[in-house]
């Protein structure tokens, strides 16, 4: 739980009177785009960024005074990968038994189960340097869940991967849902982050400006579906006056005007408007309605 | 809600979720912020496993060095010196160059293997995530380079036996030496390496500090041939301390001396170990 959390770099303040509740067993995806102040939140709820003011507690631990305690019981996935580029996989793992102290009569045991749950079965004897992006990051997921955390921090778990590999870690994410393990995950990926939490928390300017069920979140801000127009003769500014006169929200990206909760336009304002190209809503609509930003 | 509160009621620790192998069992028993020796082996058990890897290269370079400035200087300087305070200049070379292999095998990883690790590799950013604190990473990334330090530094001194020097008992504690000096400067380049700007500017550090460390130390030479000046900078300097507890192991002990070398030895660890964590706390956490 994070009451009121503030943290500055210099003048920058980049999580402002943050406040986040996290309950077990679910996957809460962290939304926003870079410098939302998502990395910095989570740095905070290992200790390794220490909040300026409010608190933090973490399984019952205060922050940062229990720190290890609560780190014992969590299992960190970082954004930028850090294996140890001359070990194996097996190895890699070995070495996290110890630093999570995991008793020595069940090392074997969790290296073996870390390896089956990041289907690394077959890697065990491979160097991390010779491994592809895609199985480096399952390495470090497995790395991060091989004491059997009750939370997993997962930091942009999925940045910089193809979709193919993407697809791969969501599998092994939902799978951590699946076992009742409370999972805290960071994404600038609007499909991420729909597909995967059970809640979002939109975050923006080191605030949560946003917190709830995906599909609930949507229907409430963007509706349930979205008409986008080109720019016409008029421009979309002219649109908007009409839209805006119905109360119809819409936000605009280049020259194309996306018209939120299209199924709620008035057939009054339909002749005007004509006919766009409609889409599903997504949490990006709903991100730009709140925010003004852009998530990616 | 059933919050977790981020996790959970807590409290209790240990069982670690699904199954529990219970990672956090031996941190619930510790009273928070205490130094704890586990993650200390955690640190080391990872050091062994990459050691493995890398013994090789890490073992010829740290012992073929000081030999062969052992043989070039003792034999071909020791012919034109002779004798200094009644032994052989080999003998009385051999045992100041394990001071400067001790200086060279934990100073220089210190300095850089650690740089590399906190800088480019984000290594300490992943135990940090652990249940493991800056003190105790310090500590164990310092202890393993003194252990290598404690093995390593002996190398001179058998060579040195090679070339004649009597074998004493006390000789034994040589790598008890070599280790002591060995953490010290293994945190003193921790703690350097955690200061400086950038990678370029060790420069700096080895050409302005481990040079002259291990020039005024009284390994190539007695120190009452230098300036009173250089003297007392001698005297404070932590290297000079263990070549005077390397030559008393092989030329004769003096108890009440050997201690206050001994001491500050200790002293200079304790500096440097408050110097260490200090910088290293300051860059791993924001």
């Amino acid at each position: 739980m994070l009451r009121n959390v503030v943290k500055r770099f210099g003048s920058l303040t980049a999580v402002d009177g943050l406040d986040l509740e996290v309950p077990a067993g679910i996957v809460l995806g962290l939304l926003g785009p870079n410098g939302a102040g998502k990395s910095t939140t989570m740095r905070m709820l290992t200790a390794q960024s220490r909040a300026d003011s409010g608190e933090i507690t973490i399984l019952g631990y205060a922050m940062p005074r229990a720190a290890k305690r609560a780190r014992a019981l969590m299992g960190v996935v970082p954004q930028h990968d850090n294996l140890d580029e001359e070990l194996t996989v097996g190895e890699n793992l070995e070495v996290f038994t110890h630093l999570y102290r995991v008793p020595r009569s069940q090392r074997a045991d969790a290296v073996e189960r870390a390896l089956r749950l990041a289907h690394l079965e077959d890697r065990r004897d491979t160097r991390a340097d010779r491994l592809s992006g895609g199985m480096r990051r399952r390495l470090l997921i497995a790395r991060g869940l091989v004491h059997r955390p009750r939370l997993v921090l997962l930091d942009e778990p999925t940045v910089g991967l193809d979709p193919q590999v993407r697809q791969e870690l969501w599998g092994l994410i939902t799978g951590l849902r699946d076992e009742g393990v409370t999972v805290l995950m960071s994404t600038h990926y609007i499909e991420e982050a729909e597909r995967l939490s059970d809640e979002v928390a939109l975050m923006a300017k080191g605030r949560v400006v946003a917190r709830g069920v995906p599909g609930d979140l949507i229907a409430e801000h963007a509706g349930k579906t979205v008409e986008e127009f080109p720019a016409g003769p008029d421009g979309p500014a002219g649109m908007e006056d009409i839209l805006r006169s119905g109360e119809i929200p819409t936000r605009r990206t280049g020259a194309t005007l996306s018209v939120l909760r299209a199924e709620e336009i008035p057939d009054s304002l339909r002749d005007t408007l004509g006919r766009g190209d409609t889409r599903a809503s997504n949490l990006e609509d709903v991100f730009v309605t709140l925010t003004g930003e852009r998530v990616e | 809600m059933g919050t977790d509160r981020i996790g959970g009621t807590g409290g209790t620790g240990g069982t670690g979720g699904a199954g529990g192998t219970g990672g956090g069992t031996a941190t619930a028993q510790a009273p928070p912020g205490r130094f704890e020796f586990a993650p200390v082996a955690g640190v080391l058990a990872r050091e062994w496993a990459l050691y493995r890897r890398s013994w090789r290269p890490t073992t010829f370079a740290a012992v073929a060095e000081p030999i062969i400035m052992l043989l070039a200087f003792g034999v071909g300087l020791g012919s034109l010196v002779g004798a200094i305070g009644g032994h052989d200049y080999i003998h009385f070379l051999g045992t100041g160059i394990v001071a400067t292999s001790v200086l060279f095998t934990s100073m220089f990883p210190g300095l850089i293997d650690t740089y590399v690790r906190r800088v480019f590799q984000h290594t300490y950013d992943g135990m940090l995530a652990a249940p493991v604190d800056v003190r105790e990473l310090v500590t164990a990334e310092a202890a393993w380079i003194a252990i290598k330090a404690g093995v390593y530094g002996c190398a001179p001194l058998l060579v040195a036996i090679g070339f004649g020097l009597p074998a004493s008992p006390a000789m034994l504690l040589v790598p008890i030496i070599a280790f002591t000096t060995g953490f010290g400067f293994a945190l003193t380049g921790i703690w350097m390496s955690a200061s400086v700007p950038s990678i370029k500017t060790m420069d700096y550090i080895i050409s302005g500090v481990i040079t002259p460390l291990f020039l005024i130390a009284g390994t190539f030479f007695p120190i009452d041939t230098l300036p009173d000046w250089a003297q007392t900078v001698a005297k404070i300097n932590p290297l000079y301390h263990c070549v005077e507890l390397v030559r008393s192991t092989a030329f004769g002990l003096d108890p009440l001396a050997d201690l206050g070398h001994f001491a500050a030895l200790i002293a200079f660890i304790a500096v440097a170990w408050c110097l260490a964590v200090f910088q290293m706390r300051r860059k791993l956490i924001d």
